[in-house]
């Protein structure tokens, strides 16, 4: 008889490690006053922290999602016109306050993503399969079009931000303090997605990836569970998108497009579907790939590749099944 | 006699030029197993279909537990207590017995919009859970994940699914299918006792088991109800024994 518990610490020692990779990784950095490298960090904990968000999509829900570039972007617009607007001194529309911190920045990004992740959920969720990646696919390049042609905002140029928006009193513009901004953010959205795998809703939503037709004879749609999963899920990715543009201090319709989209799946893919610390190994790979490899040779995302196949080949399992083979029910 | 629980009325379905459910009406009562049985193609699949909302007919009426539930959907008929198993069985391959059961008795209490609490130790959906597989003899078999499960296991799984939602009456598409004669003695014996507690709608050709359970059968053949009685005047039908039952024994 198995045990009743077994508490799968290979699992937990190797998310342990992955989450604590990138701090350790800007901490060292920052000692040694690299802060190039310090910003690297910065960016996996925040793809990461995208890919986290499209993981309770694509790895709990089964939904492929090719349209999560739009709530990334979505995120980073908000943070960026906010910024703007209050630069100006001129409030927003609909008389919301115009103030940069970035808590409050944080609220409107997740609340504006996942009131769009509604709309487009409700539509594509009628769907499954390829019309399903397809409608998404449209309504991210929708959004991606709109950035371009508005050109209040920087149009196809994108706009800068002056500086990064405020964080209490803190100053955001040193690296290693925005680091950590990010990194707290990182852990919020792990955890969420932790206790939501765990919670009834997690059973529901997992359910109705392996057999949705099973879920609706227990007399749960399966429809409604994702519905719900993808605006959480939008929303998460969407936070994301606010912490970039303030990192990279620039937002940029390149953050609304297809590739984007296609990124994000990809990190989730070569991390591990499904895995909790799945989306922040790709995250971390991809990060050092780019540029490690990406300073010897231009062609670093043919190795990219390589590595996207071997998973994929090698029982889809990703990063997270080499360093710790999933038993049942785990994460 | 008790008012059926399931009325079935003129029911009507086509797929282009092939009807495959003609005039079809039949009823379920309580206390009953009504057995329903007919070649290949006849058409029993997609009334159960038609029954469980996963197929919407062209004409007639289903009824359930006084309610006209002709368009409702499949978990809303699920909800109002209408269970069903499959005719190939339909099982979470990642999960486990027990969380296969922990989902129905959450599905029961209606609380799968909660984010927070961890299932893995909630008694309030492990406790019942257990009951329920231990009633199909499956309680030691709880921490295994179905994919593992014998396909006679997962038969009585999909069972002690519908038992831990608590179906005011079961449907259930050739709940015998693929087993060996020993799981199907054990199942008979499960489904014989259920019978009380949940009346039972069942497509099956094993002959066996339908004589050994039914209250009533009723025959269905291209489509339509030839014939609906107690199993001994269904055997001494003369048309049943024609269209189907001299094929069967052959
Ligand atoms: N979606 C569909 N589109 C077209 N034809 C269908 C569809 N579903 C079922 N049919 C046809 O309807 C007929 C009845 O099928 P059904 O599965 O209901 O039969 P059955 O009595 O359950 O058979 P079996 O004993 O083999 O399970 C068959 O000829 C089948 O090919
Ligand atoms: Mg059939």
């Amino acid at each position: 008889m198995p045990e009743r518990h077994a508490i799968p610490v290979r699992s937990l020692l190797a998310s342990l490690a992955i989450v604590l990779f990138p701090l350790a990784y800007a901490l060292l950095a920052n000692l040694s006053g690299e802060t190039f490298h310090v910003t690297l960090a910065t960016r996996i904990a925040i793809l990461g922290l995208a890919a986290t968000g499209l993981n309770l999509a694509l790895g709990l829900g089964g939904l492929v999602s090719l349209g999560h570039a739009a709530f990334f972007g979505i995120g980073g617009y908000v943070a960026g016109i906010v910024a703007s607007h209050a630069m100006g001194g001129e409030p927003l529309p609909f008389g919301l306050p115009a103030s940069a911190q970035m808590a409050s920045v944080w609220a409107l990004a997740m609340l504006a993503a996942g009131l769009f992740a509604l709309v487009v959920g409700a539509i594509s969720l009628r769907t499954s399969g390829v019309a399903f990646i397809m409608i998404t696919l449209a309504f991210a390049q929708l959004v991606f079009y709109l950035a371009i042609a508005w050109p209040g905002y920087g149009g196809e140029d994108g706009m800068a931000l002056i500086l990064r928006n405020p964080f209490f009193g803190l100053a955001t513009m040193r690296p290693m303090t925005f680091f950590l901004i990010a990194f707290g953010a990182l852990l919020a959205g792990l955890a969420a997605f932790a206790i939501i795998k765990a919670s009834r809703f997690g059973a529901a939503l997992q359910a109705a990836r392996q057999n949705p037709d099973r879920l609706a004879a227990l007399g749960v749609r399966p429809d409604r569970i994702q519905l719900v999963a993808f605006v959480i899920s939008g929303a998460i990715t969407a936070l994301a998108g606010a912490l970039y543009a303030d990192l990279n201090r620039f937002v940029s319709p390149s953050m609304l497009s297809w590739h984007m989209s296609g990124e994000l799946i990809v990190l989730v893919v070569l991390g591990g579907v499904g895995r909790l610390a799945g989306p922040l190994a790709g995250a971390t790979l991809y990060v050092l790939l780019e540029h490690f490899l990406g300073g010897v040779t231009e062609r670093w995302q043919f190795f990219l590749g390589l590595a996207l196949l071997l998973v994929v080949l090698m029982g889809r399992g990703g990063l997270m099944s080499l360093l710790a083979p999933k038993g049942a029910g785990h994460g | 006699m008790a008012e059926p629980i399931l009325r079935v009325a003129g029911l009507r379905k086509s797929y282009g030029g092939l009807t495959v459910t003609d005039d079809v009406s039949l009823d379920l009562r309580p206390g009953e197993i009504h057995a329903l049985i007919g070649p290949n193609g006849a058409g029993k699949s997609t009334l159960i279909g038609q029954i469980c909302g996963s197929v919407m007919p062209d004409a007639g009426s289903v009824s359930f537990d006084g309610r006209d539930i002709t368009r409702w959907n499949t978990a809303e008929r699920a909800r109002a207590g209408l269970g069903r198993t499959f005719q190939i069985s339909t099982i979470l391959p990642e999960f486990t017995a027990l969380a296969h059961t922990m989902l129905a008795v959450q599905a029961r209490q209606g609380t799968s919009f909660r984010f927070f609490r961890p299932t893995a130790l909630d008694r309030s959906l492990r406790d019942p859970a257990m009951q329920a597989l231990a009633r199909v003899g499956l309680d030691g078999r709880a921490e295994i994940p179905a994919a593992s499960l014998s396909h006679g296991e997962r038969r009585r799984l999909e069972v002690a699914l519908v038992l831990a939602l608590g179906s005011k009456a079961l449907v259930m598409d050739e709940p015998m299918a693929g087993m060996g004669s020993e799981g199907s003695r054990e199942l008979t014996a499960l489904l014989s006792q259920l019978r009380h507690e949940t009346p039972i709608l069942m497509v099956e050709h094993d002959m066996d088991a339908v004589f050994a359970l039914a209250d009533r059968i009723s025959v269905l053949v291209y489509g339509r109800i030839v014939a609906t009685g107690t199993p001994d005047e269904i055997r001494s039908d003369r048309l049943v024994r024609e269209a189907y039952l001299g094929e069967a024994s052959a």
